[in-house]
């Protein structure tokens, strides 16, 4: 049963948004527009942005950045217990060793990989998930470079990441990200990655927000899947990589020297905690999309949930720019087999408008991003959102206009790509609206680091959206692409020389794992709660109320 | 219950979901609207709500995935699953993540399949087909039958991209596999026993390193860079102030949205 491709559930709702169409329509063609807000009213909407809602984040209470204020959902991953009892590991049972151990499975991580051991580095790779199971595989837009010299160069690119990012971005970062990112992309074209070019070898490139050269690459609307599809094949051809899928770290190790010197593994499979020495560890475990912090939906992999932030802040490093995280207006809410995934600013540029659940306009649809996100959230919190079978809520997105106003196979045409992708799930986005809310997408911050991908911890390294600085306060599309092909080539050469040539031999230890949780204690921390999270928890209350087990009794849990 | 206290009921429960950390996808089964249909995962029934993908259904029944999911957005290529539908002889493909459940559906995953993958020094390689049917003999068990094509979840012409290949055109193969998300299907369907998706990704690679013309601009690039080009204006922008950056900022030119491929920028210092 289906109502234009949606569940009968949606029909009351749909109707209400035909009804109240022509009458829109109407206005459109007379030109009339919802009133834009004023500056001081948008000001004010800003207080339903995510990042200005002071009640969504809290100051964190024990750690290198003590008192900074970020996300609740951060904080209680930072407050919360190891998993494991660090007295119960015996660390004289070495169960792998690695010159270099990289953490994490994505685009950073890979890269890292294959520098060092091109360097001359034994790897080993643990992976949460799949190798290549990450949010590099997800991005969609492009990867930003400086390389046609006519008419750009690293010093537009360097002027562009800082307007972007509030001018607060870390400068020997952003200098270090511009100069590297044409080499970065000549080294992709070796790889063979397939670039969309000109016949004749020319890249094509076009604008992303704030660019001012067009210089955003391109692999169609893939370059993120092809840009890991193809190091993941090297890493696949390289004898000294070995990749330990499904086996996340869960601690960092550090020895008597006070340089970084392994991980505790876990073996999701057989619940197994390993030890793993290394000479110099990446950490390169992405973003925190799963997090759902404040309850949003994210466009992010399934294993984004801030594990490497964990690791490196009990280890000491501290926190940079994590106070802001990057959310896009209208993120798909309905059908959930795309939900989170991205609906382009165009759809609104062109005359959809947004209405609430009783097919009422509340906003005009070319407000600023944050602003319009702001908007949409009040809405919702208000109560006028519409609800839908999988218990979210969301506003119409109504896309069937354009053909009206613009002719008939307006949307199919101007918007095919997210025209097919609806129809192969039933839903014709010319004959019916589509259901948005503001969606999770990139963690600006991270554990800060420098120029080479260095941290405070000694043979410690890390690389990609785990990390905070380059993007200051927010991130440019096309420059998280970068991001992991640059500095996972630089902490792959650091990590490698690291272990060579200032690598001490020295006892393992989790002392600091042990001060850290003695400060929770003493900070009056109490909590059940244990991280790194590792997997989201999608279960439902009704399942979780019968899962009665008291303990680990015997074979079963 | 009047109209006025359902709304505030609602809001009310919209603002607990906005606080609350806890990621549940389904917050109550009692809360679900939609109707309940039987699925059967690896033979075993439960109810579902209409409408949920195969991924989201197993996760209602209560299991946690720790293979056989991924991106949960179709491109990763993790969640490669089978059905079969009662009265029906055909077994179906698909993602998990992408396929909504269908009342007395039979789902499998296929989290992991063993496929033969060739390694190879990428660099020493030509773009002699010769050397791809040297690492990919099994290629020529292909009987054409089809059955890749009509597995793969991308709407790929799988074999079509497997006969180019084996006539030796590198780039139609290539072009043709562009969107593979490498989640084996085609492999677990093969009468020939091939990993069509090893061979194609081996294809690409060659194609875009070895068929189509480098960027020679890029090169340029790279060089002006390592020759220090560029050193100055950038230790200039480190050391300046916010005031003099945010002007900079302000004043900088813009490639117009429409400008084509021979534009050039009026101001040329910083080139």
């Amino acid at each position: 049963m289906s109502y234009l491709g949606y569940p009968d559930f949606f029909e009351p709702y749909i109707k209400k948004v035909e009804g109240t169409r022509p009458a829109r329509v109407e206005k459109r063609k007379k030109g009339e527009e919802f009133t834009f807000m004023s500056l001081q009213e948008r000001q004010d909407m800003l207080r339903y942005h995510p990042d200005y809602k002071e009640e969504g984040r809290r100051e964190i209470k024990v750690g290198p950045s003590k008192g900074y204020r970020i996300a609740h959902e951060f904080v209680d991953l930072l407050e919360a217990r190891s998993r494991v009892d660090p007295d119960r590991v015996d660390l004289s049972r070495v169960d792998y060793e690695a010159d270099v151990l990289v953490i994490g499975g994505g685009g950073a991580a890979t890269i890292a990989a294959l520098i060092a051991e091109e360097d001359g580095a034994q790897v080993l790779m643990a992976t949460k998930l799949r190798h290549g199971d990450a949010n590099t595989m997800m991005a969609e837009g492009g990867i930003q470079a400086a390389a046609k010299r006519e008419k750009d160069s690293p010093y537009y690119h360097y002027l562009d990441v800082l307007g972007g990012g509030h001018f607060k971005n870390d400068p020997d970062i952003v200098a270090a990200f511009v100069k590297q990112a044409p080499d970065a992309l000549r080294w992709l074209e070796s790889l063979g990655v397939m670039f969309s070019k000109f016949p004749d070898g020319r890249l094509g490139a076009m604008h992303g927000g704030g660019t001012c050269r067009k210089r955003m690459h391109y692999c169609a609307d893939l370059s993120g899947m092809e840009i890991m599809r193809t190091v993941r094949d090297e890493a696949r051809n390289r004898k000294n990589i070995k990749v330990l899928e499904f086996s996340p770290a869960v601690e960092l190790i550090l020895n008597e020297h006070g340089q970084c010197a392994g991980a505790v593994l876990y073996n999701m499979e057989t619940e197994e905690y390993l030890v793993a020495r290394a000479k110099a560890v990446i950490l390169a475990t992405g973003g925190s999309g799963r997090l759902h912090i404040q309850g949003f939906i994210t466009t992010n992999h399934y294993g984004a949930t801030a594990d490497g932030i964990v690791l490196g802040y009990r280890a000491g490093v501290p926190l940079s720019f994590l106070h802001t995280v990057q959310y896009h207006p209208t993120g798909v809410v309905f059908p959930e087999q795309i939900e989170g995934w991205l609906i382009t600013e165009r759809f609104r540029s062109e005359g959809s408008d947004i209405v609430n659940v009783h097919g009422e306009k509340f906003v005009n649809e070319r407000e600023p991003r944050d602003v319009e996100s702001a908007r949409f959230i009040k809405e919702c919190l208000e109560g006028n959102g519409v609800p839908t079978p999988t218990g979210k809520v969301g506003v119409w997105l109504d896309s069937p206009m354009l053909d009206i106003l613009h002719g008939e196979g307006r949307v199919r045409t101007a918007f095919v790509g997210k025209w097919k992708v609806y129809y192969r799930l039933g839903i014709d986005i010319s004959r019916a609206p589509m259901l948005v809310y503001p969606t999770l997408h990139y963690q600006n911050g991270g554990l800060k680091d420098n120029a080479e991908c260095e941290t405070v911890v000694p043979g410690l390294y890390v690389a990609g959206e785990v990390t905070g600085g380059l993007h200051g306060e927010n991130r440019l599309m096309g420059n998280s692409l970068m991001d992991i092909v640059v500095f996972g080539r630089v902490a792959g050469r650091n990590a490698a020389i690291f272990a060579r040539e200032k690598a001490k031999d020295g006892e393992l230890t989790l002392e600091h794992v042990k001060v850290y949780l003695k400060e929770l204690k003493e900070a009056g921390i109490k909590t059940d709660r244990v991280a790194p999270m590792l997997l989201p928890d999608y279960t439902t209350a009704e399942v979780k109320e019968k899962q009665l087990t008291v303990s680990y009794l015997g074979t079963l849990r | 219950m009047s109209a006025k206290q359902t709304k505030k009921k609602s809001a009310t429960a919209v603002k607990h979901r906005a606080r609350k950390p806890a990621a549940t996808a389904v917050k109550e089964k009692s809360q679900i609207a939609a109707k309940l249909i039987p699925i059967y995962i690896m033979g075993k029934r439960y109810e579902v709500p209409e409408g949920l993908t195969i991924m989201k259904a197993m996760e209602y029944a209560g299991y946690i995935l720790i293979r056989g999911c991924g991106c949960r957005g179709g491109t990763c290529g993790a969640c490669g699953s089978v059905y079969r539908k009662p009265g029906d002889y055909k077994l179906q493909v698909a993602l998990a993540c992408q396929k909504t459940v269908e009342p007395d559906m039979y789902i499998a995953q296929i989290p992991f399949f063993p496929a033969n993958r060739a390694t190879y020094d990428f660099a020493g390689l030509t773009a002699a087909p010769e050397e791809v049917f040297k690492l990919y003999p099994e290629m020529f068990r292909c009987v054409a039958c089809n059955s890749c094509t009509k597995a793969c979840p991308q709407g790929i012409e799988v074999m079509d991209a497997i006969s180019a290949l084996k006539q030796g055109n590198i780039t139609v193969a290539a072009q043709l596999s562009f969107d593979c998300i490498q989640c084996g299907l085609c492999t677990s369907r093969c009468f020939g026993e091939l990993a069509q998706y090893h061979m194609l990704q081996l294809a690409r690679r060659i194609y875009a390193a070895r068929i189509v013309p480098r960027a020679e601009h890029l090169a340029e690039m790279v060089k002006a860079v390592d020759e220090g080009k560029y050193d100055r204006f950038l230790d200039g922008l480190k050391r300046a102030k916010d005031d003099e950056l945010k002007k900079l900022y302000q004043e900088r030119e813009v490639e117009p949205m429409a400008a084509g491929e021979d534009w050039k920028p009026k101001d040329t210092r910083y080139l």
